[in-house]
Parts: structure tokens; C-alpha cells; sequence
């Protein structure tokens, strides 16, 4: 191979094995970092699989829970946490997504807009316990609506509106500018944009930052702890004023006593709670799959 | 044929086709007697050589500034455009030709911080202080650089426009028409339904004008509208400009001085922002006045 030359009578050392080498290296690591985690996982789900499977039938699945461990089960959680984390949905999506829409397309450049826009960075990392301070504060005792799934349902909505918030304007803003620009030039006003082109091509991206911040909220017990949901529900929530639990909660409260049978039931819960975010995860890919479809 | 038919079925564009037909007679006349002479603007100490174009002015810039921020990109530019016409914009990159075209319907307004002053009259209206910019846009199409169809049906592309304005007529013939004008009828009658993306890049240019053009616009802007296309495509572009100026006044920014001479019948020359020399392109491109529009022209910068 001839060596070349620049101008400057420099000449390129070009030591391709050892290129080569780093390549291999840092394959190798990020290898081993992938592996990692996953052995994690994989040891984590076989013992609560192994620990909880004799214990999940239909029993559990439908029993009330009971001092007894041959007879507790987890309906009333199951049907607490689906209760809550629809109403948190059907709070949490619509004003998220009109934030995010009021901030990406709507709001002036001003100082109090980036204010707001900093603000709502730094809520996406505060603990979720001080969301439960809150709630217990606002809605518990201000709004008084006592424990009740509607006062846990707007809690765990505070605690994932900013990353829903922050998702939509991510997608929002890597709608390609061409698209934007096209349907202003026809003579659409700003509304028009939106609800022709901006929501259904960002729609794949919202749906993504809305099922995963729903999924946090599902695995959530410590705000509604703290807003004092209880640990021992025997009957179904009625209306959004009733009191409930949901299934973390359960699962802290088995997990905190002291029979060993406790700890196998707490084990069989979190695969329920595991099967039910599959799911959910399931359904949203699904989702985004056929709007990804429409956009061609 | 059956084109002719849909347009002698629809009075709107009859009586577009005879006004048209006068404005044509007239351009006519005024070249046989070219008494009044093309008036030549001259500023003091700046030299530019503006000459007013041939026929009705559709487009009136008035000292026309514009600012993003901080930086100047338009400098007092006036000039007037031709209804009827091609008129094309030209000059080196940043020498605010497509600032200009994005004034002219209101787009620029869209980016925020950027902030303008003078006057752009269309048909005697100040569009930035006696018009919505909806309205404006509406009547002045744009076709960008960057084939940027929905990610929706051929149809639903041609007809969203419509739709949103309002639009009662009958849809398939509004479809047709549009695909009609811009020369894309015959690629894709057979799959109106299909999705746009799967076009080519010069097909979904046309697209792109079949889409302007349903909305109704007196006036079309092009954004270098050939960039992206290849020499077959562009020359197939070329074309369908060339025809529809018969009922559209056309302003063209282009990067191409071949494809500026062949389709515009008016040339402005910019740099940094200013506008150096405008003139009938022939004029333009064989008698320069200005040494760098020569400059630019014949290649030696740019």
C-alpha cells in the first residue's frame, strides 16, 4: 500500500490493527453491560416465579385478602390498581397532552415560558413520596376527598404528568418542520395543524412516553401510602369516592410480615402485577404499530 | 379532452380563462408599442438597476427590511412583480432570496424572533397590515425545496387544503383538475388512493403543486422546487411551471441559472440581502448592468 502524503508533509500513521483492537474492546464491554442486567432480570423473575407460582390460581385471583394465607387473594387490589390507573390516565393524558401542545405550538418565547418548561424538567425528578405529601395535603384534606381512588388517581396523575409532558413535546417537536410549514402555506390556521398532521404523525411518540409513565404509576406505593390508601380492602370500589388498594401496596404489606407463606403470596402478586404491565407494554406497541402504519 | 370538458363545466374557471386571455392581449400590445418605456430606478450611492417589469404588477415590495434576530437578511428592497409571469429569484446562498419569497406569504412570521418593515402589496393590499395571514396563504400557494407530501393518500392530499377551507364543490373533480394542471393526472389516476410516499421524488413535487394549486391561489411560490430532482423529473417540473403560468403569477427561487433563463421571463439578482439588479431575464443574462450580477452569472462567485 502506497502511504500518503499531505500537503504539509505530514504522513498518516494508520495502524489499522489497532483500530481494529478498540472496536473489538468496546464490543466487548458493551456485551458484558447488556449481559449484565440481564442476568439480573432473569435470576430476579425465576425466584418470584419459582417462590409464587404454587400459590397463583384461581383463588388468589379472585379471594379478598384474609389473615389466613391459604385464603388471602388480591381481587380487591387488582381492581384498585386498574381503577386508579385509569382515572390517572384519563387525567394525567389530556392535560399532558395540552401542556405539552400549549408549549411547544402555542407559547410565546418569554422568560416565564422557559420558567415553566424548567420547572416541569425537575418535577419528572422528584421523589414520588413528596407527590403523596402533596396529595395528602391538597386532595385528601384541602379538596376532601378523603382516601379515595379519585384523590389517588389525581396524585399519581401529578406524578406522571411531567413525563408526559415531556414525551408529547418530544414528539411534537421531531414532526419534520417541512410538514408544519406545508400545511400553514395551504392556509390552515394553527388549530387545523395540529389535529390534521401534528397529533396524528407525533402519535407513535405520545403513546410511547403515556404507557410508560402509566406503567410507573401502576408499580407506585409509596405516594398512596402516604395519601393512605389501605392495606386491607375486602370489598371493591364502587365510585371514585370509595377507598381502595392497589397491588404494590399488597405486596408491601405481605412482604412486611412476618409469615414465611406471606412472602410466597407477595412473590405470586408481583407476577400478576408483571403479566398486567406486560400487557399494557403489549397493547401500546400494538398501538403504536398501527399509527406508525397510517403514517406510511 | 375531457380536462377541457371539466373546465368549460365550471363558470369560475371560464371566466378565470377570459381574464386571463386579456391580461395575455395586453402584455401583447404593450410589447408591440414599447413607448412607455421600462421605468429604471435608480438609488443614490446603492446602484441597483430595478427595472419594472412588462405587464400588470401583481406583487408590490416596498422597502422591504427583514431581521431574524439580530441580522439583517433583507435590505431595503423594492421590486415589482408581474401578474402572469415567472419571475425568478437568484443569487448565492443566504443572499436572502428564499427570506424574501417566505415574506411574501407570511411564513417568515412563523419563526419567531424575525420581524419586518416596509410594505409587500398584492393587487394594492398591504398583506402584513390589512389581510389575516390565513387568507393570505391561502391565496399565495408555496412549493418547498423538499418534496414534503401529508403522509396521507394522493387524494388526501389534494384535498385536505380544500377541505379546510371550506370547500363545497365536488371533491373527485377538484382532485382530478389539480392532478390535471400539474401534469400528474396520468401517473396516478389509477392509485388515488395510494399513499403519497410511495412516488417518486418528482412525482410527489407535483403533487406538492397539485396541492397548492387546490386551494385557489393567484400567486404560487417555488422554493428551489427542482433541488431535489433529477434532471428528468426537473425538466418534467420546468414544464408544468411554464403552463401554468398562464393562470398563475409564479415566483421561482432557484440555485439553477440554466433553469432560471429557460422558464422565468423576469430575473432578480440578490446579494447579501440586497437586490442588485432585476430585468426581463434576456436582458439580465445577456447584458448585465451590474458587474457582480455579470460576476454571478457567468459563474466567478457564487
Amino acid at each position: 500500500m502506497e502511504t500518503t502524503t499531505t500537503p504539509a508533509g505530514v504522513q498518516f500513521s494508520e495502524n489499522l490493527q489497532r483500530r481494529r483492537r478498540a472496536g473489538l474492546i468496546f464490543g466487548a464491554i458493551f456485551f458484558l453491560s447488556t449481559l449484565f442486567g440481564l442476568v439480573a432480570l432473569v435470576v430476579l423473575l425465576v425466584d418470584v416465579v419459582v417462590t409464587g407460582l404454587p400459590w397463583l390460581n384461581a383463588e388468589f385471583l379472585s379471594g379478598y385478602p384474609s389473615r389466613f394465607p391459604q385464603r388471602a387473594g388480591i381481587k380487591s387490589a387488582i381492581v384498585g390498581s386498574l381503577y386508579v390507573i385509569g382515572l390517572t390516565g384519563l387525567i394525567s393524558v389530556p392535560v399532558g397532552v395540552a401542556s405539552a401542545l400549549y408549549l411547544e405550538e402555542y407559547a410565546p418565547r418569554h422568560w416565564f415560558v422557559n420558567l415553566v418548561q424548567i420547572n416541569i424538567s425537575n418535577l419528572a425528578g422528584v421523589p414520588s413520596i413528596l407527590y403523596g405529601i402533596l396529595g395528602l395535603a391538597v386532595f385528601v384534606r384541602f379538596m376532601a376527598f378523603e382516601r379515595s381512588v379519585l384523590a389517588g388517581a389525581l396524585t399519581m396523575g401529578l406524578l406522571i404528568l411531567p413525563v408526559i409532558i415531556i414525551s408529547t413535546q418530544e414528539a411534537l417537536r421531531a414532526v419534520p418542520e417541512g410538514l408544519r410549514e406545508s400545511a400553514y402555506a395551504l392556509g390552515a390556521t394553527r388549530w387545523q395543524v395540529i389535529w390534521s398532521h401534528l397529533l396524528p404523525t407525533a402519535a407513535p411518540g405520545i403513546l410511547t412516553g403515556v404507557i410508560l409513565s402509566l406503567s410507573r404509576a401502576m408499580g407506585e406505593a409509596a405516594p398512596l401510602l402516604m395519601i393512605g390508601a389501605l392495606t386491607f380492602v375486602a370489598f371493591l370500589p364502587e365510585s371514585i369516592f370509595d377507598q381502595f388498594t392497589v397491588l404494590p401496596i399488597q405486596i408491601f404489606n405481605w412482604t412486611s410480615r412476618p409469615q414465611p407463606a406471606f412472602q410466597d403470596l407477595a412473590a405470586a402478586a408481583i407476577i400478576v402485577l408483571m403479566v398486567i404491565l406486560l400487557l399494557m407494554n403489549l397493547s401500546a406497541i400494538l398501538l403504536r404499530n398501527h399509527f406508525e402504519k397510517l403514517r406510511g | 379532452m375531457s380536462m377541457e370538458m371539466a373546465e368549460v363545466a365550471n363558470p369560475a374557471i371560464m371566466a378565470e380563462n377570459r381574464e386571463s386571455l386579456e391580461r395575455i392581449q395586453e402584455e401583447a400590445r404593450a410589447l408591440e408599442h414599447p413607448e412607455p418605456a421600462p421605468r429604471i430606478d435608480e438609488e443614490a450611492g446603492r446602484g441597483p438597476r430595478v427595472v419594472r417589469p412588462l405587464g400588470r404588477p401583481k406583487i408590490r415590495v416596498q422597502d422591504l427590511n427583514f431581521w431574524y434576530g439580530p441580522t439583517h437578511v433583507l435590505k431595503h428592497v423594492s421590486m415589482d412583480i408581474a401578474a402572469n409571469r415567472v419571475t425568478a429569484l437568484i443569487g448565492p446562498s443566504g443572499c436572502g432570496k428564499s427570506t424574501l419569497l417566505r415574506c411574501l406569504n407570511r411564513m417568515n412570521e412563523l419563526i419567531p424572533t424575525s420581524r419586518l418593515e416596509g410594505q409587500i402589496l398584492i393587487d394594492g393590499t398591504d398583506i402584513y397590515r390589512n389581510a389575516d395571514p390565513v387568507m393570505v396563504r391561502r391565496r399565495i400557494g408555496m412549493v418547498f425545496q423538499k418534496p414534503n407530501p401529508f403522509p396521507k393518500s394522493i387524494y388526501q392530499n389534494v384535498i385536505w387544503g380544500a377541505q379546510i377551507n371550506g370547500y363545497t364543490g365536488d371533491r373527485d373533480e377538484l382532485v382530478e383538475h389539480c392532478l390535471r394542471q400539474a401534469a400528474l393526472w396520468d401517473e396516478v389516476k389509477d392509485r388515488i388512493e395510494d399513499h403519497a410516499y410511495g412516488l417518486s421524488g418528482g412525482q410527489q413535487q407535483r403533487l406538492c403543486i397539485a396541492r397548492a394549486l387546490a386551494v385557489k391561489p393567484d400567486v404560487i411560490l417555488m422554493d428551489e422546487p427542482a433541488s431535489a430532482l433529477d434532471p428528468i423529473a426537473t425538466s418534467k417540473l420546468e414544464e408544468t411551471i411554464i403552463d401554468l403560468k398562464e393562470r398563475y403569477t409564479i415566483v421561482i427561487v432557484t440555485h439553477n441559472m440554466q433553469q432560471a433563463s429557460r422558464i422565468s421571463d423576469a430575473t432578480a439578482f440578490f446579494y447579501l440581502g440586497e437586490l442588485i439588479e432585476m430585468n426581463e431575464t434576456i436582458e439580465l443574462f445577456t447584458r448585465p448592468a451590474n458587474p457582480q450580477t455579470e460576476d454571478y452569472i457567468t459563474g466567478r462567485f457564487g
